[in-house]
């Protein structure tokens, strides 16, 4: 035992000195995770405990590689690009061609009602037209307006200058 | 080269990687975050990797610089916030009672270590990796590494001697 024990202290002070081997820090471990350490070396004992508790933690998560996400990415954004071009070009598969006859006597009915409701509205704001004249005028005199108003934007460029310095 | 030739790689020392980003961001949310950019990382060079002798000290050695740069942003963050970095003479007793037990009290004490210090004693002590390997990885000569080991395991004895009285068990 004594011989152990003198060994051991020749180890913790070769230790101390980071002089020991691999070899010999595992003799050093053994002997400090066992039962029977001397009373005077035992402070050491929380050290190689906590070495030996450390080395067990483990990388739990997944090894993030992330290659089957981004294919699946690109593959969403092939099929957006597709639905994209069918949007624009199948409206105008349909479009060919076509004149009153071909839609249903109903359809035609109201096609012509709502001619007839537009070129009402259409002659009525012909009528609008002439009274508009009159704001013309008005449009005249705010340009004249307009000009005044330009001296005060100078005036305000000036000031402007004048704040800078 | 496959996905499934790139994970039978990196499994043997994904946890060690793992390990020493925890070691320098101490939280554990941090430290995966950062594992998975690393094997991020070394997935998109995957044929490189390839050329690589040593992919796990290659591994590793990126680790330390992708952790040491994230604490130093970090650090740049924190700047206006943290501005006191003297020691307290009471702030070991103090964590020392917040730590459940001696064995908690032995990461706090390795919390403050230096950074260097700290990356030695994960890749010496927890990893056992020899002198050799450690030197591949940090780029340094074995004697400097012996040198920081030493000041290491003595700060962790000095601290646990010091408290040990103090019987927290």
């Amino acid at each position: 035992m004594d011989m152990v024990l003198n060994n051991i202290e020749e180890l913790v002070e070769k230790y101390n000195n980071a002089e020991t081997t691999l070899k010999e820090e595992a003799q050093l471990k053994a002997y400090f995770l066992s039962d029977d350490v001397a009373p005077h070396l035992e402070h050491y004992k929380p050290m190689f405990q906590y070495f030996l508790e450390s080395k067990k933690e483990q990388y739990t998560k997944d090894v993030p590689l992330n290659t089957k996400k981004t294919k699946l990415y690109q593959w969403i954004s092939v099929a957006a690009v597709a639905v994209l071009m069918l949007g624009i070009f199948i409206p105008n598969w349909n479009s060919g061609p076509k004149t009153l006859a071909d839609y249903t006597p109903e359809e035609q009915k109201l096609y012509l009602e709502t001619k007839q409701a537009l070129a009402l509205i259409s002659n009525n704001l012909n009528q609008g037209l002439h009274g508009m004249n009159a704001l013309d005028m008005a449009g005249d005199n705010f340009n004249k307006g307009m000009g005044k108003a330009n001296y005060i934007a100078v005036y305000s460029n000036t000031t402007n200058k004048l704040l800078k310095n | 080269m496959k996905q499934a030739d790139f994970v039978n790689i990196v499994m043997p020392f994904k946890d060690k990687v793992f390990r020493l980003a925890k070691r320098l961001l101490v939280s554990r949310e941090e430290a995966e975050d950062a594992t998975q950019e690393i094997l991020l990382k070394l997935w998109k060079n995957n044929k490189k990797i390839e050329d690589y002798k040593n992919v796990e000290a290659f591994s590793m050695t990126m680790t330390k610089n992708f952790c040491l740069d994230r604490l130093k942003s970090k650090q740049a963050q924190n700047l206006k916030i943290v501005h006191s970095n003297y020691t307290d003479n009471n702030s070991s007793l103090q964590k020392q009672v917040e730590a459940k037990d001696s064995v908690d009290w032995v990461s706090k004490i390795m919390e403050d270590l230096p950074e260097q210090q700290k990356i030695i004693v994960q890749l010496r002590d927890i990893e056992e990796y020899d002198f050799a390997e450690i030197a591949k990885m940090l780029d340094m000569n074995e004697t400097a590494i012996r040198v920081n080991l030493s000041r290491a395991r003595k700060t962790i004895r000095e601290k646990l001697t010091s408290t040990h009285g103090y019987g927290i068990k």
